[in-house]
């Protein structure tokens, strides 16, 4: 059977019809590559506007603005009168945590709720899968993306969002509202009268979800062991803003320098980043995707239980606060001071702490694989390095955690101990 | 035996709608097709009756997406289906048969009589396309209209509790669905974009289905590995799971947006490569 060849010359292309053909059998090979480049072209063209735009969206980057002093700059922060804002943000960390050691610790302070639920959450009344605590501990590895849209101190809203799911937290007055669509959970609580901050500002000094609160904690140590300098201009979500540069003075820090853009007109901190000693990629950058600093509808912060979901009643915030962070642990030291502050924590029973009594065995294995010996005035011990933490552990059961090299924390657990 | 003399003449549109209709008439009449449409309507009965036979509500948060929410609302049953069949069912089906669409034909050895009539070879892989892309929206449908069948006759139906814990009335969520149906069907444009052109490479239909599925399989591997987190966002299943982003208030459009970006990028690129490849290849079959 004789191969049916393509139709010459062909007339549904008509632009190539003056091309010239060979007349032999078979379809033009000139004709033919034309052809084939259409799809090569279509896909080079793309490629090249994702380069574009790559490069473009970071030289745009540096917008000219009227020269600023460091002092000026942190004034315009200080005295923001920004109280609205509603935007998206993303939350990125890489603290160099040992991998077995994230699971352990969420699955400790989570009671057994991993991102895929709550089976086996058997830790008492706070197994709720939407206990903000828990989620929050999420946002400490990996890329987030969150929503957040706020009104003044006391009406706000933050959602993470997953692929399918989402979690919200609302905070409107003494109430909190916390939903969490993947298991159609409510975790509800309602501030303590008596409490000065309501259960958000808790949850802030945690994990900062929004750059204006890791703003507020990195400026709590500006002092003489801090330099702080404006370095540049940036764009961020649109923006137009100043970057802030501060740098610890003090050599043991395991901080190199946090970098925070803010807004030229209003004074908000848009994007936070803090790049450890060891180089490498930000150990944790928060900034906004998409910022408006209009008043957010009033309707936002408003909560109402799902038909059909699960609510769980938390305790007072002050109590709950209690139980969930320390543990087996009593007594929270600070020695040395601002960039190479050491925290010291003494376990109640004089055994490693660990997040479900009687299993200190398996806790002492682990640890063992994580981290290394060290010996020093104080004994022996075993420090965790991570990209900007690092914890030292003794074998008498006190913890020395800091953003501090080894050597200083070896340091202060010998003035600890001497 | 010549085919440059008919085709000089120009054919009508009509004509095309012509051939569009047959071509239709001839996927959907198909057997296969039709078993392909039942597997993709059981899997939503399947997945409903499992979560009715599980009295105790709590299912831990576990499980595909959406399915905390099923056992309150039936409309999420489809939410849930679609979660479910877009990964593998759904592309499946559209690499089964956009992969047949023209390898079928020259396995057959009917390729050779469709272009005996004046249509020309673009119009030909144009018709196959549209074919193809009609049956991601009927299958999408498929799913969609037996996910809410079954959700209404297991579950109660009411108003809608987003992902963001806002409740919306019934018609909303309705709607939403309706939209998310369709955000679904036009995701399925690129590995249909990419059937078809793996379709005209061979004379083999299983070779072509085999090929297309293979790829399906290797891309969502490669989108589920974190070290190549650098090219996922090319991936064609990448932003397929964005339909999620619809049951949010406020919605977010980034996601779908980008999904929409890749599958018109795939059904350029493949769809032209299809084209290069077909218009001048030689028909021995």
């Amino acid at each position: 059977m004789a191969p049916i060849q393509p139709p010459q010359p062909e007339r549904d292309f008509g632009g190539y019809a003056g091309f010239e053909g060979d007349g032999g059998d078979g379809f033009p090979r000139s004709r033919k590559l034309v052809r084939y480049g259409v799809p090569v072209a279509i896909a080079g063209v793309a490629a090249a506007t994702i380069g574009l735009g790559t490069a473009l969206a970071s030289t745009g980057g540096s917008p000219s603005l009227p020269n600023i002093t460091a002092e000026q700059l942190l004034d315009k922060i200080a005295t923001s009168k920004v109280q609205t804002v509603s935007g998206s943000v993303q939350v990125t960390t890489d603290l160099g945590l040992p991998q077995g050691l994230v699971g352990g610790a969420m699955g400790g302070a989570t009671g057994g709720a991993g991102p895929f639920g709550q089976h086996g959450g058997g830790k008492g009344g706070d197994g709720s899968a939407a206990d903000p605590q828990a989620k929050l501990t999420e946002l400490l590895s990996g890329t987030h993306t969150l929503r957040v849209a706020a009104d003044g101190p006391d009406r706000q809203r933050v959602s993470i969002v997953d692929s399918t799911s989402e979690y919200t937290v609302v905070h409107n007055g003494d109430q909190m509202w916390a939903y969490d669509s993947a298991s159609n959970a409510v975790y509800h609580q309602t501030a303590d009268k008596n409490a000065k901050h309501g259960p958000r500002s808790h949850r802030a000094e945690q994990v900062p979800a929004t750059p204006q609160e890791a703003v507020r904690q990195a400026l709590k140590n500006v002092g003489p062991s801090t330099s702080v300098s404006v370095d540049g201009t940036a764009e961020v979500a649109g923006q137009q803003a100043y970057q802030l540069l501060i740098k610890p003075k003090q050599a043991d820090s395991t901080v190199d320098s946090i970098r925070v853009a803010v807004d030229a007109a209003n004074g908000v901190p848009l994007k936070f980043t803090l790049t450890p000693k060891g180089g490498g990629a930000a150990a944790v950058d928060i900034g906004y995707t998409k910022v408006d600093f209009g008043k957010p509808a009033a309707s936002t912060f408003d909560f109402s239980v799902p038909k059909g979901a699960k609510v769980t009643e938390g305790k007072g915030s002050g109590e709950n606060q209690g139980t969930q962070d320390h543990g087996g642990l009593s007594g929270l030291n600070v020695i040395g001071k601002d960039w190479s502050s050491v925290a010291e924590l003494k376990s109640a029973n004089g055994q490693l702490p660990s997040a479900k009594g009687g299993q200190s065995q398996s806790v002492e294995g682990l640890l063992g694989s994580f981290g290394h010996q060290v010996k020093g005035g104080f004994g022996t011990g075993t420090v965790i390095n991570t990209r900007l933490v690092n914890v030292l552990i003794t074998d008498k059961g006190a913890v020395f955690a800091g953003a501090v090299n080894q050597d200083s924390l070896v340091r202060a657990a010998d003035s600890a101990a001497g | 035996m010549s085919l440059a003399e008919p085709l000089v003449r120009t054919p009508s549109p009509l004509w095309t709608l012509g051939l569009l209709r047959s071509e239709l008439g001839t996927v959907f009449r198909r057997w296969r097709t039709l078993v392909l449409l039942g597997v993709l309507a059981a899997v939503p009965v399947l997945v409903g009756i499992a979560v009715r036979l599980q009295t105790h509500g709590d299912h831990g948060g576990g499980g595909p997406a959406f399915i905390a929410e099923v056992t309150n609302n039936g409309l999420f049953l489809v939410f849930t289906a679609l979660a479910v069949t877009l990964p593998f069912f759904l592309p499946m089906a559209i690499g089964v048969i956009a992969g047949d669409a023209i390898a079928g034909e020259a396995g057959a050895g009917t390729l050779r009589y469709l272009l005996v009539a004046p249509a020309g070879r673009t119009r030909l892989l144009l018709v196959k396309y549209a074919a193809v892309m009609a049956f991601c929206l009927v299958a999408t449908l498929v799913v969609a209209a037996s996910a809410l069948l079954v959700g209404a006759v297991l579950f109660p139906l009411g108003d809608v509790t987003l992902i963001s814990g806002v409740t919306v009335s019934f018609s909303d969520g309705l709607l939403r669905a309706a939209v998310i149906a369709g955000v679904v069907a036009v995701s399925l444009i690129g590995i249909a974009a990419l059937g078809l052109f793996i379709s005209t490479l061979t004379d083999s239909g299983i070779a072509a289905m085999a090929s297309t599925v293979g790829v399906l399989i290797s891309v969502q591997i490669m989108d589920g590995v974190p070290q190549l987190h650098a090219i996922q966002p090319y991936l064609f299943s990448h932003y397929w799971l964005s339909f999620a982003d619809l049951l949010r208030t406020p919605v977010m459009w980034d996601g779908l947006a980008k999904n929409l970006e890749v599958q018109a990028l795939y059904a350029a690129v493949f769809g032209s490569a299809a084209w290069a490849r077909f218009t001048t290849r030689d028909i021995t079959a």
